[in-house]
């Protein structure tokens, strides 16, 4: 299983909640599969999915659910000891780990090799840390929303791509429309 | 009212209330007395583009924020101030330490500094300077002013304003 069928898999628990997907493919894969104004579409700024998630939860009381790729929390490390320290119980971050950096050729990470998210979210004090097989991401999900808990998911699943048009809305129209949906 | 009282007056007067940090030996006292605001959320940042990160989501979600930084950090953030703040057209009102200025002790902070203004000219970014004790007046109007234009904005303080390094 690839990282947009765990998008499709989950797209219906997702429509309910704020979203904040990662740039390049993952963002490009929900919105095709599921667009949303809860959905929040980084365009740029490889690594910053989870910590604008964070801010996002720490600003309000709404459910907020940061899509996230191996490869891209590795960029941000510091982002992980910052959660942990900083916990929001309507924030989970949802990682998908394919071990590669899926929308630049599928170059292996270290996540992929001896390193273990999972393991290094523990350290770092997060004291929620699920990993899971692609195939039961939907329900993992479902219940760290129902559980009210600050929760960190590691999805791990396969690499590979499907090909997906870029996103052509303006950055402040995505802005905006995510920022309707969080007062509504 | 220290400098410092004056400056955490300001953003919560400003209704700003959630503020990332990542520190300087010159921003110590400003950092502390917004730790001690019990207005403001203070959420320390491992690294100024996470910091920029987390305020852009805490303004989406409805929050006013700001980030207290050293000027360094303009070295690290070019890309997120031009592809998250600037693209997406948030408000970030960035109170900088411009290390590197009269009275700086340790000679690569120099470096840095010949850099920091042309940098945030470059970026178009607004861009204030904190040279005596006085220019602190104006910080309520620039950060009126952040929030009227969407901007990040950048507020320049050197040694001379704080005081200086510590001597």
């Amino acid at each position: 299983m690839i990282r947009s069928e765990i998008l499709r898999n989950i797209a219906p628990i997702l429509r309910d909640e704020l979203v904040v997907c990662n740039i390049g493919l993952p963002s490009q894969e929900m919105h095709l599969i599921d667009d949303q104004p809860t959905n929040f579409y980084m365009l740029g700024t490889m690594g910053l999915s989870s910590s604008i998630g964070l801010g996002v939860a720490l600003a309000q009381d709404k459910t907020v659910i940061s899509i996230d790729g191996d490869g891209s929390v590795l960029t941000n490390f510091g982002t992980l000891p910052t959660i942990a320290n900083n916990v929001a119980n309507n924030y989970i971050l949802l990682i998908i780990d394919n071990g590669s950096y899926g929308s630049t050729g599928d170059q292996p990470t270290y996540a992929g090799q001896k390193t273990s998210l999972t393991a290094v979210a523990r350290a770092c004090g997060c004291e929620s840390v699920i990993e899971c097989k692609a195939e039961d991401t939907g329900k993992v999900l479902q219940a760290a929303i129902d559980s009210k808990k600050m929760t960190i998911i590691v999805a791990k699943c396969e690499s590979g791509n499907i090909k997906v048009p870029v996103i052509t809305k303006d950055p402040v129209v995505i802005r905006e429309r995510f920022m309707q949906a969080v007062k509504s | 009212m220290t400098v410092s009282e004056k400056i955490v007056a300001d953003l919560v007067a400003n209704n700003v209330q959630f503020v990332t940090t990542v520190p300087c030996k010159q921003l110590a006292g400003v950092i502390d007395a917004v730790d001690k605001s019990p207005d403001i959320y203070h959420i320390p940042s491992n690294k100024e583009d996470e910091g920029m990160g987390l305020c852009a989501g805490a303004y989406m979600g409805g929050k006013r924020p700001a980030i207290i930084m050293q000027n360094t950090a303009i070295g690290v953030t070019i890309n997120t101030l031009v592809t998250l703040t600037q693209y997406y057209r948030m408000p970030l009102p960035m109170l900088i330490s411009y290390r590197g200025e009269l009275r700086e002790p340790v000679a690569c902070q120099v470096e840095m500094a010949v850099h920091t203004k042309a940098l945030l000219n470059q970026l178009n970014i607004p861009t204030y300077h904190f040279h005596k004790e006085s220019d602190v007046d104006e910080f309520d109007e620039i950060l009126k002013y952040t929030f009227m234009c969407n901007k990040p904005v950048a507020i320049l303080t050197d040694a001379s304003f704080w005081g200086g390094y510590g001597e």
